[in-house]
C-alpha cells in the first residue's frame, strides 16, 4: 500500500481511484476533518487558527501571504508523508480546487521535487480523453508498490 | 452608538480569498458581532465562476478570486442583499490586490451598499478590524444623525485619540470651549481636557445636555462620563471637517493625519462613502512628525515653519517605517543637511506615504480638507498640495475635528 498525495488536494474522484486500487490518498479532506474535530480549538469554519500560518512557515518564506501558509500548514504535511503524486492540471473546479493559485503553483513544485513517482495529467474535456486519463491513473496505481 | 441602535442588526457581505486560511475568521466575526452586525457569505450560482472573469472583464488565476468576483456581482445584482460589504484578502498578495481593489470600485460604481477593504495578516485582531466595522455598519444603518448639519443646544464631545485627548463645548452651532492634552491615562486625560473646555465655556458639566466620545478611547471615556453617542472616528471625522471647512453639501475628501493611524475619507453630503485607515506602520504618522522635531531639537509647533523654508528634496527620506524613517534623518543631518530641509523632507514623507498607500484606495475629490493636528503643522498641507496639485483647506479648529464632530453629533440626542 502506498501514500499517494493528490493534486487537486480535494478531488474526491482521485481519492476514490486511490483506495480503489488498495493505495492510500492523502487527500485535503482528511486534514479539515482533523482540524474540525479537533477538540478545544473554536475558530470556525475550518479551525485554522492564527498558529497555522505560522506552521506553515516551514514550507513558505514569512513574505509569503498568511492565506497561502495557512494552506500549507494543510498541504505541506501531506507532501511530507507522500509516496506518490498524482497531479491533474486544469482541472474543472467541480473536480477539485484549492482556491489560490500561488498555493497550487508550490503544492505542485514540493510533490515534484521530493523525488517520488509523480503522474501529470491533463484534465479531460471528452469521453475519449476521459477513458485515457482513467486509464493513465491506474496503469500508474498498479505500477506503486502495494506492500 | 447609542444603546438602542445596538439591536439592530446588519448583514454584512463578507468578499474575502482565504481568510478562513488565514486563521483571523474568529477576529472578523468577533468584530462584526461587536457591531451587531452578521458577516454572510452572498450566494451565487456555481456556474457563474465559469462566466465572471468574461462579465467582469478581470482574468485571473486563482479560483477564489474569481468567487469575490462572482460574490460581488451577486451583491450589485442585488440576488444576495446585505447592507454593507467587506473586502479584504492576504496582504503582499498582488493578484488578490487587483482584485480586491476592483471589486470594490465596482460594488462602489453600480450600488450605494457602503463597502471597504482590507488586507489582513495572520496578525489582523478584532481590534484592528473593529473601527472598519464600526463605522461600516454606521453608514449602512444611515442613521440619522448622519444627516445632522447644525449643532443644537448645550453639548460637547472628547476625542480620547492615541497621542493627544481634545474636548470641545459647543451651544447654538458655535464653538465655547476647548481642550487639548496629551493622552496619557485615559480617563485622566479626559477629564482634564473637558475641564479646561468647560471652564473656557464657563458652563458646569450637568448643564450639559448631551456628550459624544470618540478616538481610541471612546468605550473607556464612553462609559466613564455616560456618554449618549460613543462612535468611531471615521463618522464623527466626516461630520467634523465638513462642518468646519463649511462644506457639508456635495462631495469632498477628508484626510486625518493621527498620532498612530491615517484616515482618507471619501464623503458625499457629510456622509462617508469609501475610506480607508492605516494602522501597520507609524512612519506616516503623527507620531513620526513628532519624533523629527525631537532629534531636531525644535518644538512640534515650531516642525511646520521650519518645513515650509526648507527644500524636501536636498535629503533622502523613507519613513515606510518609523525606524528607517528615524535612521534617515539621523543619516541626513549627519551629511550635513540643514534642519529646515530635513523638516521638510518629513513632511513630504509623511504625505508621499499617504498618498501611495491610501489615496489610491479612495476617489479623491475636491475639496480636499486635511485635519488632525498634524494639519497644523504648515509643511504637511504645503508638502500635500504640491504633491496632488490641489488646494488643501485647513478648516479652523482643524485639531479639535473629533471633538466637535462628536459635540456635532451629540446634538440629535438633544431633542430626543
Amino acid at each position: 500500500m502506498t501514500k499517494v498525495f493528490i493534486y487537486p488536494t480535494n478531488s474526491l474522484i482521485l481519492s476514490d481511484l486511490i483506495e480503489r486500487f488498495g493505495h492510500t490518498p492523502l487527500a485535503m479532506m482528511g486534514q479539515v476533518h482533523e482540524k474540525i474535530t479537533t477538540i478545544g480549538i473554536d475558530s470556525p469554519p475550518l479551525n485554522i487558527t492564527p498558529e497555522d500560518p505560522k506552521h506553515g512557515l516551514k514550507y513558505a518564506a514569512v513574505e509569503v501571504p498568511a492565506g497561502v501558509r495557512g494552506r500549507m500548514a494543510l498541504v505541506g504535511p501531506l507532501i511530507d508523508e507522500a509516496e506518490a503524486a498524482i497531479i491533474v492540471d486544469d482541472a474543472a473546479i467541480s473536480f477539485g480546487c484549492m482556491g489560490c493559485a500561488r498555493t497550487n503553483e508550490l503544492t505542485k513544485f514540493l510533490a515534484r521535487d521530493k523525488g517520488i513517482p509523480v503522474l501529470e495529467l491533463v484534465y479531460p474535456y471528452s469521453d475519449a480523453e476521459g477513458k485515457e486519463f482513467v486509464y493513465k491513473i491506474s496503469d500508474f496505481l498498479k505500477s506503486l508498490p502495494k506492500e | 452608538m447609542s444603546k438602542e441602535e445596538k439591536y439592530e442588526q446588519v448583514k454584512v457581505a463578507l468578499v474575502s480569498c482565504g481568510s478562513e486560511y488565514a486563521g483571523i475568521q474568529s477576529q472578523l466575526d468577533s468584530a462584526a458581532e461587536r457591531v451587531n452586525a452578521k458577516l454572510v457569505y452572498p450566494e451565487m450560482d456555481v456556474s457563474s465562476l465559469d462566466t465572471i472573469e468574461m462579465e467582469f472583464g478581470l482574468q485571473v488565476a486563482s479560483a477564489d478570486l474569481k468567487l469575490m468576483m462572482a460574490r460581488a456581482k451577486a451583491v450589485v445584482e442585488g440576488t444576495a442583499p446585505v447592507d454593507g460589504v467587506f473586502v479584504t484578502s492576504c496582504f503582499r498578495c498582488a493578484e488578490a490586490a487587483i482584485v480586491r481593489n476592483e471589486v470594490r470600485r465596482y460594488i462602489h460604481k453600480n450600488s450605494d451598499i457602503p463597502v471597504i477593504s482590507y488586507s489582513f495578516t495572520e496578525r489582523t485582531t478584532a481590534a484592528t478590524l473593529l473601527t472598519r466595522m464600526e463605522a461600516l455598519t454606521t453608514i449602512a444603518r444611515r442613521k440619522h444623525l448622519l444627516a445632522r448639519e447644525v449643532q443644537t443646544g448645550l453639548t460637547a464631545g472628547i476625542d480620547s485619540g492615541s497621542t493627544t485627548t481634545k474636548a470641545a463645548i459647543m451651544r447654538d452651532n458655535k464653538l465655547i470651549g476647548e481642550g487639548w492634552v496629551p493622552t496619557i491615562n485615559v480617563i485622566e486625560s479626559a477629564r482634564k481636557a473637558y475641564d479646561i473646555a468647560l471652564e473656557q465655556a464657563g458652563v458646569k458639566e450637568e448643564d450639559v445636555q448631551a456628550l459624544g466620545t470618540t478616538g481610541y478611547g471612546r468605550f473607556l471615556i464612553g462609559e466613564h462620563f455616560k456618554a449618549q453617542l460613543v462612535q468611531e472616528e471615521i463618522t464623527v471625522n466626516s461630520k467634523g471637517a465638513v462642518y468646519l471647512a463649511d462644506k457639508q453639501k456635495g462631495p469632498a475628501t477628508v484626510i486625518d493625519i493621527g498620532g498612530m493611524d491615517n484616515k482618507a475619507i471619501s464623503v458625499e453630503d457629510g456622509i462617508p462613502g469609501m475610506f480607508t485607515m492605516g494602522g501597520i506602520c507609524a512612519g506616516a504618522s503623527g507620531r513620526f512628525l513628532d519624533m523629527t522635531a525631537k532629534r531636531l531639537g525644535v518644538e512640534i509647533t515650531e516642525l511646520g515653519k521650519l518645513a515650509v523654508k526648507g527644500m524636501q528634496d536636498k535629503v533622502e527620506m523613507n519613513s515606510y517605517c518609523i525606524v528607517f524613517g528615524i535612521q534617515s534623518l539621523v543619516n541626513s543631518l549627519a551629511q550635513g543637511s540643514a534642519a529646515q530641509d530635513v523638516a521638510a523632507a518629513a513632511c513630504h514623507s509623511v504625505v508621499e506615504q499617504i498618498f501611495e498607500q491610501q489615496l489610491q484606495e479612495i476617489e479623491v475629490k475636491e475639496p480636499l480638507i486635511l485635519v488632525g493636528g498634524s494639519s497644523l503643522i504648515e509643511g504637511v498641507p504645503k508638502a500635500l498640495g504640491d504633491l496632488l496639485k490641489i488646494n488643501v483647506i485647513v478648516p479652523p479648529h482643524s485639531q479639535l475635528i473629533g471633538a466637535v464632530g462628536a459635540a456635532l453629533l451629540a446634538s440629535g440626542y438633544v431633542e430626543e
